[in-house]
């Protein structure tokens, strides 16, 4: 029973505690950036979760870059300081850390993410408060039409599911099935894109089934797939689930060649997938056997520097940093809007994974290679030319 | 009507029912001698899963020569006796102090358990799904309407089979058994009758526990990745499981986790064809649910039970 | 005699958010964006303990409430907000006002959803079973394309300010002390203490025990309008049982039954939460650790009367 005492002292107690709350309000604005001799960069992505292996291989490539330049003194005379924050795989999380980092450090520029659906997340927010945004991986169209101030340095969806149906078709699998990812706009978009090329161009799709990343059980939609007898299965998705996807397949005795896109890129694939990953295709950005240069020169660099072997994300990540420190200089200044069309003019950048121009629509136009799984390494087949 | 992929779907809904028919013996089993549910029950299924990849990793130099199925026998019966372990501990800490207190609380307090268990395994293992060794070599059979079953699906339902034909001949013929259905009945009367509440309570923990710990190796083994929170939704699944064969009754339990796997596996196979897209599986349990609750509450096997005021 | 005091405390929290607007230009955006969160919560918890505290029913679904008025009220401003954007702010801000409370009445409809057919449960069953309605919620926005899908609905126009949050928690504060000190809360209380003996006494159990989910899932939905155009980004995936846990743990921490309670626990456990924010692998430990110590400890909270359900109620 409420007596009017106790709710006296409820309502006191109330204001009591916003009274509480006003301390924390009274933190006034603090002054913009850092100190005036360094220059900030922002990156976010998943470093911990169900795709750890992006965020932390992106991030690895992103640090050497940083480590390097700083070495070499900097950029426009200014150390280069590096905010990291995790978006922990979780929906939702990429918007909140962006929110964060931008609010509490003010950076000049951010580099992020790999995954589409979480870049799409963060670039509102980015364009929103007038910091450009590389993306070193997404490859969702969508996420440059966003705005003005939102690039890329890999190449889009379009293309990449045209590479993979070209190359269904070039081997004779003309009845593929599908298996979606429908939590990621990765996979939808690379879907869409994939039978937008395969169905013009003499494919059927026997099949069309779909599941959600975190799920571990796919036996339904296989077996489903199995009673429409395809030759070749597109699984667009990302590691975890491809590696399980193969290896149920295979326990259901469904032995045709699996096909995916680059979010099959990480170690994981084969730790996860084992034996059944064997024989199956992917896209990707760039192969390790790559005898360019450029190429072998980075991989000398990062196996010295963290004794692994760098996959598709971290060279990407490297290359996204990279083109930032180009455009700072190429601008002489860090304003927002200098730096912008710096970046947009970006023209035949020595990219570890290939020369890179950014197009009117702020995406990179490069070739892809296709990789296949043998004795639990990705070996090099071919590239596709734009 | 493809009665092959009718059959394999099949196949697959009773493999995934046995591991929910696992789990649901421990949540009826507590139930039924304590009237609460465990909440954190699903997360002792992880931790069995984690305890097998680790016990595999730490005594694999020790088995080599030996045949596979001996070491996998080794491997889940040391699983299985942590996760009784755990439960105990668990039962003791956090259950205990509030025995006299309601069921409400109790399952709050079990809520907790559940985090504590999912984000300390976590913060210990890292979020990343891990892969699950392979214990035993897996061949795949072929069965009559070109259905196919592994080894590995063969093996679970043996197992848990076993168990379970295990469980009802110590719930019925033992004096632990006997001790356990007095105190469900009536904990002050069999208090009375010289039955030792603590202990019993103690052993009804370390049982359920014990079978959500091979639950948890069968469906590493399965499926082949495990993480921190695998535990989540198959532990509430599983719970829907226990009341609709009846909360309470252990046959129940089994035959309300086996028709759960297979109605999800169906729903997700068969998903074009009805309309309802394959995303909608984790739904169906609680449809299932709450269809069991408003309709027959005592779910299949359930005996009725009187409140008293 | 008419108690004046919640309604001039109603005043006096509305002017307090206008002021607090007027110097937000003043606040640092971090401060500013942990300031709404608080009101965020605070509706949340307020609403919970509602349904929770007040009434007795245990309910684990608040996140489907709070899902369902954020997805109505971001598709509503979606839609409408191009449209109405160049008549101005205040047309906008009308726009935004507009979203909320058809996000609350949607709420407020799946509440009613969710509490008819839990009306026969008690106390475990009925926890189990609003947990399967939330995450029911959740899966239908997921397989919901028009929605954004699995996938998320993104762009949705940052309109939450500290005077809207405030102002809905202030209102909200309001509403329940009012609802509890008339003679709902009569009924309210009578159910939670004893269902069969207010059965017997003649209370509607059925009617007090509606309300106070539709009034419960209303606020929550208007909680989720606000979330919704505060983060700009929402996904199926934030608003999971973990979610509804979140609120939980603040009720119980604050006291079921007691608004005040409850308003101190959102408080605390929104700077606790933002405090620990870069010792993230521990947040839900310590969150479930402190669960399980009240509940062992201290199970009325910080400020609740309520010394936990008697024993032998709640549940068949």
């Amino acid at each position: 029973m409420q007596t009017r005492a106790a709710l006296l002292t409820g309502h006191a107690w109330c204001v009591l505690l916003s009274i509480l709350i006003l301390p924390v309000a009274g933190c006034k604005k603090a002054p913009t950036a850092g100190q005036a001799d360094e220059i900030v960069v922002g990156e976010f992505g998943s470093l911990t979760g169900n795709t750890a292996s992006f965020g932390q291989s992106s991030h690895k490539g992103v640090q050497m870059a940083f480590d390097e330049q700083n070495a070499a003194g900097g950029v426009l005379g200014k150390k280069l300081r590096l905010v990291v924050e995790d978006d922990q795989s979780k929906a939702g999380e990429a918007a909140t850390v962006v929110r964060r980092m931008i609010s509490r450090e003010n950076p000049v520029a951010i580099l992020g993410e790999v995954a589409s659906s979480r870049s799409l997340e963060a670039a509102p927010i980015a364009q929103q408060n007038k910091i450009p945004m590389i993306t070193p991986s997404s490859t969702n169209p969508k996420v440059t039409e966003v705005g003005d101030r939102i690039f890329r340095v890999c190449f889009i969806d379009p293309f990449q599911g045209a590479v993979l149906a070209k190359f269904m078709l070039a081997r004779g699998w003309k009845k593929a099935a599908i298996l979606m990812d429908v939590k990621q706009d990765y996979a939808v978009g690379l879907n869409e894109f994939f039978k937008d090329y395969y169905l013009k161009n003499g494919g059927t799709v026997v099949s069309e089934q779909s599941y959600s990343s975190g799920d571990k059980d796919f036996k339904a939609q296989l077996t489903s797939i199995r009673a429409t007898q395809p030759e070749a299965i597109l699984v667009a998705g990302y590691y975890n689930e491809a590696g399980l996807i193969a290896s149920q397949a295979r326990q259901l005795g469904l032995n045709v060649p699996l096909l995916g896109g680059d979010g099959w890129d990480s170690p994981s694939l084969v730790e996860v997938g084992g034996e059944a990953m064997e024989g199956n295709f992917f896209s990707n950005h760039f192969s390790a056997e790559d005898k360019s240069p450029a190429v072998q020169n980075f991989l000398a660099r990062f196996r010295e520097k963290y004794n692994e072997e760098p996959d598709a994300m971290a060279a990407l990540g490297y290359d996204a940093a990279m083109i930032l420190f180009d455009a700072m200089k190429r601008a002489g200044t860090t304003e927002e809007g200098a730096l912008c069309r710096a970046i947009a003019s970006t023209k035949d950048f020595p990219g570890v994974t290939g020369s890179i121009t950014l197009d009117d629509k702020r995406n990179a136009e490069k070739p892809a290679v296709i990789l296949q799984v043998e004795g639990g390494k990705f070996r090099y087949v071919e590239t596709v030319m734009p | 009507m493809d009665w092959g992929n009718f059959a394999q779907q099949t196949v697959n809904g009773v493999s995934l029912g046995a591991i929910y028919a696992l789990i649901a013996l421990g949540y009826t089993m507590v139930y039924g001698v304590l009237r609460f549910i465990n909440f954190a029950h699903g997360d002792v299924f992880m931790v069995g899963a984690f305890a097998g990849l680790y016990f595999h990793r730490w005594l694999k130099p020790l088995f080599t020569g030996w045949p596979a199925a001996a070491s996998a026998i080794v491997i889940l019966l040391l699983s299985m006796a942590f996760c009784a372990l755990l439960g105990i501990v668990i039962e003791k800490v956090a259950y205990k102090p509030l025995r006299q207190r309601s069921r409400l609380t109790v399952l709050i307090t079990s809520i907790g358990v559940s985090l504590l268990l999912s984000y300390g395994a976590q913060l210990i293992f890292g979020a990343a799904p891990k892969g699950f060794p392979q214990l035993v070599a897996n061949h795949t059979i072929s069965l009559p309407l070109g259905a196919s079953v592994t080894v590995e699906q063969i093996t679970v339902l043996l197992v848990t089979l076993l168990l379970l034909i295990a469980l009802t001949f110590a719930v019925m013929r033992t004096r632990m058994g006997l001790a356990m259905r007095a105190l469900s009945n009536n904990p002050t009367a069999a208090a009375l009758m010289g039955v030792n509440n603590d202990a019993v309570i103690s052993f009804t923990f370390g049982l359920g526990s014990a079978l959500a710990g091979a639950a948890g190796i069968f469906f590493a083994m399965l499926y082949q990745a495990i993480d921190p929170f695998m535990g989540i939704l198959p532990g509430i699944k599983a719970f829907v499981a226990a009341v609709l064969g009846g909360i309470g009754s252990i046959p129940g339990a089994a035959l309300g986790g086996v028709l759960l796997g297979v109605l999800e596996t169906l729903v997700v196979g068969y998903s074009q064809n009805i309309g309802i897209p394959s995303g909608y599986r984790d739904a169906v349990a609680f449809v299932i649910l709450i269809l069991t609750l408003m309709f027959k509450p005592t779910g299949l096997l359930g005996k009725s039970e009187r409140e008293k005021v | 005699m008419k108690n004046h005091i919640p309604h001039l405390a109603l005043f006096a929290a509305l002017a307090g958010a206008a002021v607090l607007q007027m110097f937000s230009p003043q606040l640092d955006d971090y401060a500013a964006s942990i300031l709404v969160l608080i009101g965020i919560n605070i509706v949340l918890a307020v609403s919970l303990n509602l349904v929770n505290g007040h009434t007795g029913q245990f309910s684990l679904g608040h996140a489907g409430f709070m899902a369902a008025g954020a997805y109505a009220s971001a598709m509503v401003t979606l839609s409408f907000a191009p449209v109405v954007a160049p008549a101005g702010p205040w047309a906008e801000g009308a726009l935004f006002a507009g979203s909320l409370l058809l996000g609350g009445a949607v709420a407020a409809l799946c509440g009613l959803l969710v509490g008819l057919p839990s009306l026969r449960l008690r106390g475990d069953y009925l926890a189990i079973v609003t947990l399967g309605f939330g995450e029911i919620i959740r899966v239908v926005i997921q397989n919901t394309e028009s929605l954004g899908g699995a996938r998320g609905l993104e762009g949705i126009r940052p309109y939450t300010n500290l005077f809207g949050t405030f102002a809905v928690a202030a209102l909200t504060i309001y509403v329940v002390a009012c609802l509890v000190n008339s003679t709902y809360g009569r009924g309210f209380i009578a159910v939670r203490d004893d269902e069969i003996a207010a059965e017997a006494m003649g209370i509607h159990t059925v009617k007090y025990k509606v309300v106070a989910f539709v009034v419960g899932a209303f606020f929550a939905g208007l909680a989720g309008g606000l979330y919704a155009h505060f983060i700009t980004f929402i996904a199926p995936e934030g608003f999971n049982f973990l979610k509804s846990v979140d609120v939980v743990v603040m009720v119980i921490l604050g006291g079921m039954g007691s608004t005040p309670g409850v308003v101190a626990a959102a408080i605390l456990l929104t700077l606790l939460n933002e405090g620990l924010r870069d010792f993230e692998q521990y947040r839900m430990i310590v969150f479930a650790l402190l669960l399980i110590v009240i509940m062992i400890v201290r199970p009325q909270g910080l400020l609740g009367n309520f010394r936990g359900w008697p024993k032998g109620k709640a549940g068949a």
